[in-house]
């Protein structure tokens, strides 16, 4: 399976990164060469093989229901490059 | 006093709790090769101010309880620590200055370490040559036209050049062991969940994995011990006993099986990476080891099935990096959705752009079946082939790269050749089992090759034993004109 | 509202048209803290005090799993009749907006912690079964406030990583009606089981509201549109309405239903398009690497099965069985686990029939217009009690005892009080009654001839006069004796 430019443009319109018609170029026969390098999984029947999630043989230790955490509103906006005392702030979308 | 360039972590540690160095000395020692060491590029961020304030300190405490009591260590920045800038080696993180610090650096800084600086390393961790951060590439000390490796080539190139006695890295489809491998030095990856992910930059999580890389096997095991450990924040960590790694490291190896498997011998393999091999198999039949040859038939189906699952992960832990909460946020961008492309635009590289692309692109509607869906079942073949041959065998000797250093330059236009850098280490990832590169050679031009030992999941004493065996029987020794002072 | 037979039909000149409903209702988990970290979930916070680093995606963090979110989610999986699924695994939902700090969501795709299940409604023409599809567990996503400021949007991420239980019906329901008793009927549920409050005006409920329509008597199902984030039971209605008939008008003059997602429009009273020109979502739906699978025990389940509490269908079963109330009645008086609760207090001591049209009757009528819950009524049930059993003895008749409990819910007093110091006991003695009743009529002789002669409508005016003579207190039934009695002669 080959990709061109315009499935270029939409997969990076969904990881929302801006491309210039250069990088767009290049970045297609990039992504072209590497899809295609993959494509040799399909050399191999894996019809009955189930998918292997996680190399660990453990299920979730859930943690129990108290309150530890939250209450640093300063550290959390800290690092924020616009915000004001309360809150993150942020373009608006457009609607 | 002594000429710590000459040291390995443990004896430093010695020197220290022994009284004959203090921590102050030790570490101006490592500042003043640092300073002199520009050249290299291997820090991004020093903070020696905070270090000498720190060795000052322990000095005037004198608490020798620690593993690592003293000893000044520099750390790959992926590891989030509190109050000394985190970049990742990203544009996009260049200013981050983390309020926490990582379950791993807490854990050195717990057995009496300081810090030292932060190590340069290809962005977010996506690189086999250290040319991809945005803080510019690393040269390996080797030689000044070299790549020290990927990503943690900054540790490594540190570590070669006596810049810090020890550091750690991560490994997400080899960054620890090829590295190793390019400078002569040794790297581990442990097994999947024994060192805790919490407060590192995340790549690809089912595959990242924190280890150390020192100058002998017995420092890794010392830095081992005192980064592992269980982590209730960390929910894929392996809640298990501490081991002893340091204290029950031994050469011991009679009668152990080693596994030699046919599909690392690869086409066009040079001729000195074979002769390396053959040389390892030699010292560890001296050694009393017993060698066997194993088939780990779907190998060549590592790398491709890596470069779907690691973009795929990859594509979304870096999908939080949108200018809204920290990091860069792009000047232009009328409403938010430019807002969020022109930073991702302006803030990733280009190989961060190119996996979170193809990341996105094989978890899309259409694509899952054909790519992520069926790259997981091809890593469960993969799990099998070494679940199954460690059933006869208890450790696998292999190569660790196709080749020495490369040149710097030599393979940035082309991404396939450069993902093929991870041919050998990029296995052992996706099985989620521990390896380790040690130095075994150099090659005709003089420069380093690895050997690397693989054994099943939380066998760490085994292959930290072997390896120490094979040390011994290689007896490599690697010294470096300073030329970049 | 007594129809007998379902009929919820949209009839236009061509067609007669049926509506298919399928709903998404977003339940937020009653927990203390979030489901993968330990901030608070308390409504009503200032702006981002209740988030940690986990719940603001910062580098390097990692989810970690509430144990009582679990529990939570299998209660409202047993009280939903469903199957337990022992194996579930959470997966990332991928999309970009300000208040989803990660850039995913952690929810559950093909593995839910809940399988299939069923709802019973108690509609006027029957009881329908609504099928359940699924109920899984995610997190709910921060605040996104956009009228503080004309360029800028606020967020506040206090809400982000809440535990939502998002429970998925099959497409059974077939009118506003349905609709309305379904959700306050999960809401019940939830809220018996104390799982979920179920407060829509705080948003711990909200509902996407899928719509299709097609031709009485066809089977195939028609396209469906989403109808987004409707937060109250009444705009559900009305959106379900505007929607069908935009999709039967549509279908009529000839055109398609194009599948989208749309928002209700409260003021404009209809839905419009939500999709912009750009890609629909596309959530790249995958496995967490950093959570594994999720394992349950049964013995886990069997133990919340034995401690669940009597449930709104139980209950009604066993009110209409124990205490001979009607199904309409039953229905009514469970419907609130408050309600219940109240209803079971009062009977404790006084009689059935009387407390059940009390509270159905008077003390609703009170709560409704002051629009209270019933565990803020002024009128405790103790109080209710023991007014009915002044009913009950006579003390006072059920007229006075209206007046009472209008006092009662002025004072929050207690009835006895209230009679003593108002004098309003009932006059129950035959002696003085027949004093009175002979007054009456004494003064009223040439009425008495008129009754006598034939006009027994005057028979109420006596009542009347005796009533006023006696400032309202006569016991009723005596003077009716008393005065049938003097009348005959």
């Amino acid at each position: 399976m080959s990709i061109d430019k315009n499935q270029v443009k939409k997969v990076a319109k969904l990881s929302r990164i801006s491309l210039d018609d250069k990088k767009l170029e290049s970045l297609s026969k990039d992504l072209a060469s590497i899809l295609n390098f993959v494509e040799q999984l399909n050399e191999l029947d894996t019809k009955k093989i189930e998918p292997l999630n996680s190399v660990i043989d453990k299920t979730l230790e859930p943690r129990s229901d108290k309150i530890d955490d939250g209450k640093i509103k300063n550290e959390i906006l800290k690092n924020s490059p616009d915000k004001n005392e309360d809150f993150f702030i942020v373009p608006k979308v457009l609607e | 006093m002594s000429d710590f360039n000459k040291s390995s972590l443990s004896e430093i540690v010695s020197l220290i709790k022994s009284k004959k160095t203090s921590s102050l000395e030790v570490t101006n020692h490592f500042i003043k090769n640092i300073e002199k060491s520009k050249k290299l590029n291997s820090f991004i961020t020093t903070c020696f101010e905070q270090s000498t304030e720190n060795a000052k300190n322990f000095d005037k405490k004198k608490n020798f309880d620690g593993l690592l009591s003293g000893v000044p260590l520099a750390i790959k920045d992926l590891f989030c620590t509190k109050n000394v800038k985190t970049t990742a080696g990203s544009k996009i993180l260049e200013n981050f200055i983390p309020t926490y610090e990582s379950s791993v650096t807490n854990n050195l800084w717990s057995e009496g370490a300081i810090l030292l600086g932060k190590l340069n390393f290809d962005e977010f961790a996506m690189g086999s040559s250290n040319e991809t951060s945005y803080f510019g590439n690393t040269i390996n000390p080797i030689g000044k036209d070299l790549v020290p490796g990927g990503s943690s080539g900054g540790s490594a190139s540190a570590l070669a050049a006596n810049l810090t006695p020890a550091t750690i890295g991560t490994d997400t489809g080899g960054s620890i062991r090829q590295p190793a491998s390019f400078t002569g030095t040794v790297g581990l990856k442990p097994t999947y969940g024994l060192c805790s992910r919490w407060g590192i930059v995340a790549f690809a999580s089912s595959l990242d994995q924190a280890g150390p890389m020192t100058k002998n096997v017995e420092d890794c095991a010392l830095l081992l011990e005192a980064m592992s450990g269980y982590d209730k924040k960390d929910s894929t960590s392996i809640n298990k006993k501490k081991e002893k790694y340091s204290k029950n490291l031994n050469e011991k190896i009679k009668g152990l099986k080693i596994g030699i498997p046919k599909e690392y011998r690869v086409d066009n393999m040079p001729k000195e990476i074979d002769n390396l091999w053959k040389k390892g198999v030699d010292i560890l039949k001296k050694s009393g080891a017993k060698i066997v040859d194993i088939s780990l038939p779907h190998t060549k189906y590592a790398l491709p099935t890596y470069y779907i699952v690691a973009p795929a992960e990859a594509s979304s832990n870096l999908a939080r990096y949108d200018g809204v909460k920290y990091g860069y946020r792009s000047k232009k961008g009328k409403n938010l959705i430019e807002m969020y492309e022109n930073t991702r635009g302006e803030g990733f590289g280009n190989e961060v752009k190119r996996r979170i692309l193809i990341g996105t692109y094989v978890l899309s509607s259409g694509y899952y079946d054909a790519y992520y869906l069926k790259a997981q079942k091809v890593r469960k073949l993969i799990k099998n082939d070494f679940d199954k041959c460690f059933k006869n065998v208890d450790a696998i000797l292999t190569p660790s790269t196709p080749s020495s250093a490369f040149k710097i330059g030599e393979k940035t236009n082309d991404p396939i050749s450069m993902y093929l850098n991870d041919i050998f280490t990029v296995p052992v990832n996706l099985a989620g089992i521990p390896a380790i590169s040690i130095p075994a050679g150099q090659d005709d031009k003089g420069h380093p090759l690895g050997l690397q030992l693989i054994t099943k999941a939380l066998d760490e004493q085994k292959i930290l034993n072997i390896a120490f065996a094979m040390e011994k029987g290689i007896g490599f020794k690697q010294s470096l004109s300073r030329w970049w002072e | 509202m007594e129809k007998d037979k379902f009929d919820y039909f949209i009839k236009t000149e061509k067609n007669n048209w049926e509506v298919i409903i399928g709903l998404e209702v977003h339940a937020q988990v009653i927990s203390d803290s979030k489901l993968f970290s330990g901030s608070s979930t308390k409504f009503g916070a200032k702006p981002n005090t209740q988030v940690s680093l986990v719940d603001s995606a910062f580098p390097g963090m990692l989810p970690v799993i509430n144990e009582y979110c679990i529990e939570q989610a299998v209660k409202t999986g047993l009280g939903l009749n469903a199957k337990i699924n022992l194996h579930s695994i959470f997966d990332r939902k991928n999309y970009f907006y300000a208040d989803l700090p990660a850039g995913y969501q952690i929810s559950q795709y093909k593995n839910p912690i809940v399988g299939e299940g069923v709802v019973t409604l108690d509609m006027p023409y029957g009881s329908k079964k609504i099928g359940i599809e699924r109920l899984h567990l995610e997190q709910d996503a921060g605040k996104s406030i956009h009228d503080l400021s004309p360029d800028n949007t606020f967020v506040d991420l206090n809400r982000s990583g809440v535990a939502l239980m998002e429970i998925v019906s099959k497409p059974d329901l077939r009118s506003p009606d349905e609709v309305n008793s379904y959700v306050k009927k999960l809401r019940s549920i939830m809220r018996y089981l104390g799982t979920c409050d179920g407060n829509m005006q705080e948003g711990s409920l909200r509902a996407d509201v899928n719509v299709s329509v097609r031709k009485k008597g066809e089977k195939k199902f028609g396209t469906r549109c989403e109808i987004k984030n409707v937060n109250s039971i009444k705009f559900m209605e009305m959106a379900i309405d505007s929607e069908a008939k935009r999709q039967i008008e549509l279908l009529e003059s000839g055109k398609t239903i194009e599948q989208e997602t749309r928002l209700f429009d409260t003021k404009k009273n209809e839905t419009r398009s939500m999709r912009s020109k750009e890609e629909a979502h596309d959530y790249r739906y995958f496995p967490d690497p950093d959570l594994l699978p999720l394992e349950i025990k049964q013995s886990f389940v069997d133990s919340l099965k034995k401690k669940l509490p009597e449930l709104p269908d139980e209950k009604k079963d066993r009110f209409i069985k124990k205490f001979k109330l009607t199904p309409y009645e039953s229905n009514v008086l469970v419907s609130e686990i408050d309600i219940s609760k109240y209803f079971e207090e009062v009977i404790k001591n006084a009689d059935i029939k009387l407390a059940k049209n009390w509270i159905i009757v008077e003390l609703f009528a009170v709560l409704n217009e002051k629009n209270l819950d019933i565990k803020d009524s002024p009128v405790s049930p103790k109080n209710l009690a023991s007014l009915v059993n002044a009913i009950s003895s006579g003390e006072i008749s059920g007229k006075i005892a209206k007046k009472v409990f209008e006092i009662m819910v002025e004072t929050g007093g207690e009835p006895s009080k209230i009679i003593k110091e108002k004098g309003l006991k009932q006059q129950s003695d035959p002696k003085e009654l027949e004093k009175i009743v002979i007054k009456v009529l004494g003064e009223n002789s040439d009425k008495v001839s008129e009754y006598k002669s034939g006009k027994e409508k005057l028979y109420g005016f006596f009542v009347g006069e005796i009533m006023k003579a006696s400032s309202g207190k006569a016991n009723p039934k005596l003077v009716n004796d008393i005065l049938k009695e003097k009348l005959k002669k």
